[in-house]
């Protein structure tokens, strides 16, 4: 399936930082390198970084994937003096060290042939490019002279925050580009996440810029330990949601295999409510909590002593409706899941006025993935209609409206995910 | 929570009265009482997010405070923070006074250390590397202070011998206080630096992003293990009275692998390979599954598909390995006369052959509606005599090899329905065909 792509935005972007780059390298290459043995050890610290990048997975919050790097970036291009003397690498040099040093991180990840890394070389390239601009000229012309001591500390950490909002910027235009999602909810996502991580990357670069002016390059080895220990740690997270996620989704088709609904129910709802969801804006932490509620929505049938024709519960009484779906609220809360995602399972059957909007989500594509199947090749469209017929009562107009945005953008068949 | 005992009760006294002798020479000490005082504030503020947050306490400002400041007023720091926290258990003020005394005693001991080999100097000059040996030597006399006032308490109130209190403990907090130790150091550096303590408190901000992933992942990894149980307790809710067997398995499992010298991360997989072996009876009927009197043999084959319906279950989760084979292929028998394949010796996985033996262990020492419990000694009988047709002897040796060294007392106790139903189900032919 084709999605069409607004591909403007990622062109400008990688064009710019593609110029940027060559036009740093090539005015190095001219003018040399000053202080080379501070140039090799910010790169190897870059490079390093980029090394134990693990590959981008959307949904975690975990916006940086190499914060290591970013930092170790980010303080070179904040670097003004090395134990007490002051440097003189321009803005260009800065850009030319960090793209060679991430080039030379992503070679195995470029040949393990892993996507991102086009997009995630611009971001690194246009950022640094950003903070080293704003910063090496008006510090090697005695800008800051007057400043001293600590206002100065505060003005790198200025300097960083307004770098990392337009590394949100940047990296929620990619995304859009990429995906079409919505950009208002992809930008504020890329906000919050710079909260947890994003503060911790800009901090280390401030601290590793200062440590290094007062310590020299001692400084270096000192910090990276307990960002790499983050970055270990982030990646143990990462590795212990993949395997929650699978645990969840294995749960959810044990319904199937027991005959009560039909096979990859769960996973089609799940993928329905996500690009709903999506559409109606709903932020990254909420997302995963209708994933996980679409998957385990029929979980409750399993209390059942038989099963219910065909898994279909939107044509049952509403009583039964309802107490299947409390039955499934039980099942869900001694999962250890987010009680949220009970809340969600429990209330799926209420009526919509009443529920949060994630129950609505999950009422109104389960109804339209049952009514689809039922309804043979004409399915799809009778099912909407039907759904639109329902939003007197059964279902929310709003949650429809997104499901029907959804289904034409994607020819009335489900989205790939991704 | 149960009474103190008067001799741990002694005990934190002494250590009391050690924290004030080391704050005796207090009032001759000339010290930067604003650095103190700010310090302290601190670490009561970390103190507190860092308990509602994460577990685990924050250890960067107390060791930047012992590079900083003299002995005596780097004991003071801690005092705040601990006089302050909250306790959730019994006898608050006695646990709070230990905290700070405790606390108070090893930043001494480590500030002592660290001026007695001139670190002071060296963090004031940013004499790097030479900084960085003091800086070890603080932290090692910081950890072994906690580690050895911690063992003594827990050997005079919990009654652990003392020497298997301390093995633990020092090599498991040495690597995250060293790491809390180099953050410590570059505050110090930083505060005394030109930039002062408003760059120092960045150091903090990393840190506590690294600390709250931490935390994240182990509540991350207890949700999944929830989630694991909550697949067995789905097969409880279908099938009344296999209760508590899925955790029992996995026990004798585990016992059975530890026996057999597998590795840490094997015996996890066998554990879980036990505790799901059964999932796939969630694709059976309930009606089958709570059937009292016997079964037809359309009813038994329906009932024999369970390990199939179990492997396609759990084959999407990555993390279990051969467990997954174990699923498939517990009801499999050395002779090849098992199912769902006939596999035959070794072509069984060894996964399979280790679930198999704790499974028929467990059917036949706990009580099932149609007949009563066996003794541990009949069901080892009964296994040895069936080892080679039906089960690996070298599993059966090593069951009864460790249920001799620590005996069988499963963990989850079975939580049974009284006997509802009296024992008419004839008892079956073979030990392992069990519903």
């Amino acid at each position: 399936m084709t999605r069409r792509r607004n591909l403007l935005p990622l062109t400008l972007i990688h064009t710019s930082a593609a110029l940027l780059a060559t036009t740093s390298l090539a005015l190095t290459l001219w003018t040399g390198l000053e202080e080379r043995g501070v140039a090799l050890a910010f790169g190897v610290l870059v490079a390093v970084g980029e090394l134990s990048r693990w590959n981008g997975t959307t949904g975690l919050g975990l916006r940086e994937t190499a914060p290591l790097g970013a930092a170790g970036a980010l303080s070179y291009a904040l670097l003004g003096a090395d134990a007490g003397q002051p440097t003189h690498h321009g803005a260009f040099q800065v850009v030319t060290v960090v793209v060679a040093a991430s080039l030379v991180g992503c070679v195995p990840h470029i040949a393990r042939g892993r996507s991102r890394t086009p997009d995630h070389l611009a971001r690194r390239v246009l950022t640094v490019g950003f903070a080293a601009v704003c910063f090496q000229p008006l510090y090697s012309q005695g800008m800051f002279g007057p400043w001293g001591g600590p206002a100065y500390a505060l003005l790198l950490l200025a300097l960083l925050s307004l770098t990392a909002l337009c590394d949100a910027v940047l990296a929620a235009a990619l995304a859009h580009s990429r995906t079409r999602w919505p950009f208002g909810p992809l930008l504020r996502d890329e906000l919050r996440g710079m909260l947890g991580i994003g503060s911790a990357v800009c901090a280390t670069g401030a601290v590793m810029a200062l440590a290094v002016a007062v310590v020299g390059l001692w400084a270096l080895p000192v910090f990276s330990v307990p960002l790499l220990l983050t970055q270990l740690s982030f990646r143990r997270y990462a590795a212990v949601r993949t395997t929650y996620r699978q645990t969840i989704t294995s749960l959810a088709r044990s319904t199937e295999i027991a005959g009560y609904t039909p096979a990859g129910h769960a996973r089609r709802v799940a993928a329905l409510c996500q690009a709903v969801g999506r559409d109606m804006g709903l932020s990254e932490p909420d997302l995963t909590v209708l994933e996980y509620a679409a998957l385990m929505h029929d979980i409750g049938q399993l209390s059942l002593v038989d099963p219910v024709p065909a898994g279909a519960t939107a044509v049952l009484p509403v009583a039964e409706q309802r107490r299947i779906a409390l039955l499934g609220g039980a099942v869900v809360r001694q999962t250890g899941v987010s009680p949220q995602v009970a809340a969600v399972v429990e209330r799926q059957a209420d009526p919509c006025r009443e529920q949060p909007v994630s129950a609505r989500i999950v009422r109104a594509v389960n109804a339209y993935e049952e009514k689809t199947r039922a309804g043979g090749p004409g399915g799809p469209l009778q099912a909407l209609e039907e759904l639109r017929l329902g939003t007197a009562g059964d279902y929310a107009p709003e949650v429809v409206e997104a499901l029907a945005r959804v289904l034409s953008r994607d020819c009335l068949t489900l989205p790939s995910v991704g | 929570m149960e009474a103190i005992p008067a001799r741990a009760r002694a005990y934190v006294v002494c250590v009391v009265l050690g924290a004030l002798l080391c704050l005796l020479p207090l009032p001759t000490v000339h010290a930067p009482w604003w650095a103190v005082a700010l310090l302290a504030a601190l670490y009561a503020g970390c103190e507190q997010i860092a308990r509602r947050r994460f577990a685990g306490t924050f250890y960067p400002v107390l060791l930047a405070a012992a590079f900083l400041l003299p002995p005596p007023a780097a004991a003071l720091v801690p005092l705040p923070g601990a006089l302050f926290s909250h306790v959730d258990e019994g006898s608050p003020w006695l646990r709070r006074c230990w905290r700070a005394a405790q606390l108070a005693l090893a930043v001494w001991a480590a500030g002592r250390v660290h001026w007695a080999l001139g670190g002071r100097n060296a963090v004031v000059a940013s004499d790097f590397p030479y900084a960085l040996l003091p800086a070890l030597a603080a932290v090692l006399a910081f950890c072994l202070v906690l580690t050895v006032l911690d063992g003594g308490i827990l050997a005079l109130a919990e009654r652990t011998p003392l020497r298997r209190a301390w093995r633990g403990l020092f090599p498991r907090s040495l690597a995250p206080i060293g790491v809390h130790g180099l953050a410590g150091l570059m505050m110090a550096v930083l505060w005394r630096s030109p930039y002062g303590p408003v760059a120092a408190l960045l150091v903090l901000l990393p840190m506590g992003v690294s600390w709250w992933v931490f935390a994240q992942y182990h509540r991350e990894h207890a949700a999944h293990q929830a989630t694991i149980r909550a697949l067995v307790q789905a097969v409880d809710i279908k099938d009344g009275y296999t209760r508590g067997h899925s955790e029992r398995v996995g026990q004798a499992s585990m016992m059975i692998a530890r026996q057999l010298g597998m590795d840490d991360s094997r015996v996890e997989v066998l554990r879980f390979a036990g505790i799901l072996h059964d999932v796939g009876k969630l694709g059976v009927p309930t009606r089958l599954l709570r059937k009292d009197g016997p079964l037809t043999p359309e009813e038994r084959r329906v009932i024999e598909l369970h390990p199939e319906y179990g492997h396609e279950i759990v084959r999407g989760i990555g993390f279990l390995g051969e467990a997954r084979a174990a699923v498939l292929h517990h009801h499999e028998r050395l002779d090849g006369s098992g199912y769902p394949y006939g596999l035959l010796g070794s072509q069984i996985p060894e996964s399979a052959r280790v679930v198999a033996v704790a499974d028929a262990f467990d059917a036949m020492t706990s009580t099932r509606s149609y007949r009563r419990a066996r003794p541990v000694s009949a069901a080892l009988a009964e296994l040895e005599r069936c080892a080679g047709a039906q089960f690996d002897p070298r599993m059966v040796g090593a069951l009864m090899l460790a249920l001799g060294k620590y005996g069988w007392r499963p963990a989850v106790t079975a939580d049974e329905p009284p006997d509802l139903v009296p024992p008419a189900a004839p008892v079956p032919s073979r030990p392992g065909v069990h519903r």
